[in-house]
């Protein structure tokens, strides 16, 4: 009756195939998944996109703890699990079974690295996750810490959240010094992770074109035996446009 | 104090569990077992003896009351998020209650503790490793009491006062083809779990079929070793002149006490 207990240490067994970014706010990772997303659509793939931190559920939540200013390291962390559970159990599962395949931006490594930066124990975190599937490729965006400012500040987000520069650990009165050692504290983690997970590095310094075209070629290959499901076609206007390479011109 | 606290598991690295003073007592045992008001007395008890009380209730953080409300109404709850909203609420009331009463030196009286998560997530499950492992920021109480019941006289009680509802008769597994079948199916796995973990873990168990008043006494007798005056503590069996003694114990007879 119950399913079997799924586990991080072994490779998934459904149909489908999970892939997931990695790296600091300001890595350029989602950009990148958004550009393999809109590929992979257009070569007709079933494609199925989830973020970290969206589930409805406890969304509302962290967003009030956040506000108060209450959350612990642990609370932080648990909370962060449990919208990852609800997404893995209403997000990512189904589409996997049903043979589709699943971009995630952000996966429990992002756990690893930020908790044990706040402060939990690191085998707490990693058990804590274990209930996780191990994805079937994971990219990491690797880009220095100043790189990673530039584009925060001088880009699309001009200010920096309390939690996200680190605030609550008072490393710094200052946001952006807070943000600066948080973050670099971060990047050390990840790569430690990198290496016990065997993430794929990607120079994310490189122009955004040709970070692209280096992960569309290891997707190609990873995905050489993969048989994508038929659903309907051209659900969506946009992609049957995309698929048949027409300008859209009203 | 005695015997320093202790982690389940991996613990919080950034708390360190040395300056905690007080006690911390857990009341576990099963939905309608008659926790709370036993729990009352037990407060009331303690404080006429002068110590400081405080009680904390499973679901009842500030972070996290509402939210498991509103999933509970939603029903879509998956077997992980289920126990980790539950963790989320005990860690809230961990951090920002029980340590800080601890550290004040407060006898904190938990009305359930993670004994509860691990029952229902095993029950769920069957697997006892992950739910303890994401518990093993818990701090080991001092004290595990646990009011046991069988489940014929559970379910009559339950039925003859609040009425059975959808969680505590664990309608989401679908055990049985009615609340009362799934029930008894629930509750006597729940009831099974504690009393496998009674063992484990050491709980002192209470006979909760006998009359409230023996229930009350029981309890006290367990409590009563683990007081900082224990010793000398005269015997209270009901409301007696003794309780008026309430006086702080100035000179505790613990002598680690720095």
């Amino acid at each position: 009756m119950t399913p079997p207990a799924l586990t991080f240490a072994q490779p998934h067994s459904f149909p489908g195939k999970l892939i997931i970014v990695e790296g600091i706010d300001g890595s350029g990772k989602s950009t990148q998944l958004l550009l393999l997303q809109k590929w992979l659509e257009s070569k007709e793939f079933n494609v199925f996109f989830t973020e970290w931190n969206s589930s409805a559920l406890v969304r509302e939540t962290t967003r009030r703890g956040k506000k108060s200013k209450t959350l612990t390291p642990t609370t932080f962390s648990l909370l962060h699990a449990t919208d990852f559970a609800s997404r893995l159990y209403h997000e990512i599962l189904p589409p996997l079974k049903a043979g589709m395949i699943v971009l995630a931006d952000r996966y429990a490594y992002t756990a690893f690295a930020r908790d044990a930066v706040r402060g939990v124990s690191r085998e707490w975190v990693r058990k804590l996750y274990n209930f996780a599937i191990r994805p079937d490729m994971a990219f990491y965006f690797k880009v220095p810490m100043e790189v990673a400012i530039d584009r925060l500040l001088g880009g699309t987000r001009a200010q920096l959240k309390y939690y996200e520069a680190g605030m609550d650990m008072g490393l710094s009165p200052d946001v952006s010094e807070s943000f600066r050692l948080f973050q670099s504290r971060i990047l050390s983690e990840y790569d430690k992770i990198v290496d016990e997970y065997g993430l794929i590095t990607m120079d994310a310094t490189k122009d955004i074109e040709a970070q692209q075209n280096q992960m569309r070629q290891l997707v190609s290959q990873a995905l050489v035996n993969y048989k994508p499901k038929r659903g309907t076609h051209g659900k969506r206007a946009s992609v049957f446009w995309r698929r048949f390479a027409v300008r859209q011109s009203e | 104090m005695g015997n320093a606290h202790q982690y389940f598991g991996d613990g919080l690295p950034y708390v360190n569990l040395s300056d905690l003073k007080g006690k911390l007592i857990a009341i576990e045992g099963t939905d309608g077992v008659g926790r709370s008001t036993h729990i009352d007395l037990l407060q009331e008890w303690l404080e006429v003896q002068g110590y400081g009380v405080i009680t904390t209730g499973w679901t009842r953080s500030n972070l996290m009351s509402k939210t498991i409300e509103m999933a509970k109404q939603g029903n879509i709850l998956d077997r992980w998020s289920f126990s980790l909203l539950y963790a989320t609420d005990f860690a809230d009331r961990l951090e920002h209650q029980i340590i800080p009463a601890m550290r004040s030196g407060f006898i904190v009286l938990a009305d359930r503790y993670i004994y509860t998560a691990l029952a229902r997530d095993a029950v769920r499950s069957g697997d006892r490793t992950w739910i303890r492992n994401v518990f093993g920021f818990a701090v080991v109480p001092d004290l595990v009491l646990y009011l046991r019941i069988d489940v014929d006289t559970l379910a009559l009680r339950v039925i003859e006062t609040k009425g059975m509802n959808y969680w505590e008769s664990g309608m989401d597994l679908r055990l049985g083809v009615d609340l009362f079948d799934s029930f008894k199916k629930y509750q006597s796995s729940l009831i099974e779990e504690f009393d496998k973990m009674a063992e484990e873990f050491h709980f002192q168990v209470v006979d909760a079929r006998k009359p409230p008043e023996e229930i009350q006494s029981n309890l006290r007798s367990k409590i009563q070793p683990i007081l900082t005056n224990g010793a000398r503590a005269p015997e209270l069996t009901q409301e007696s002149p003794a309780a008026m003694q309430s006086l702080p114990n100035e000179f505790p007879t613990s002598p680690l006490k720095p």
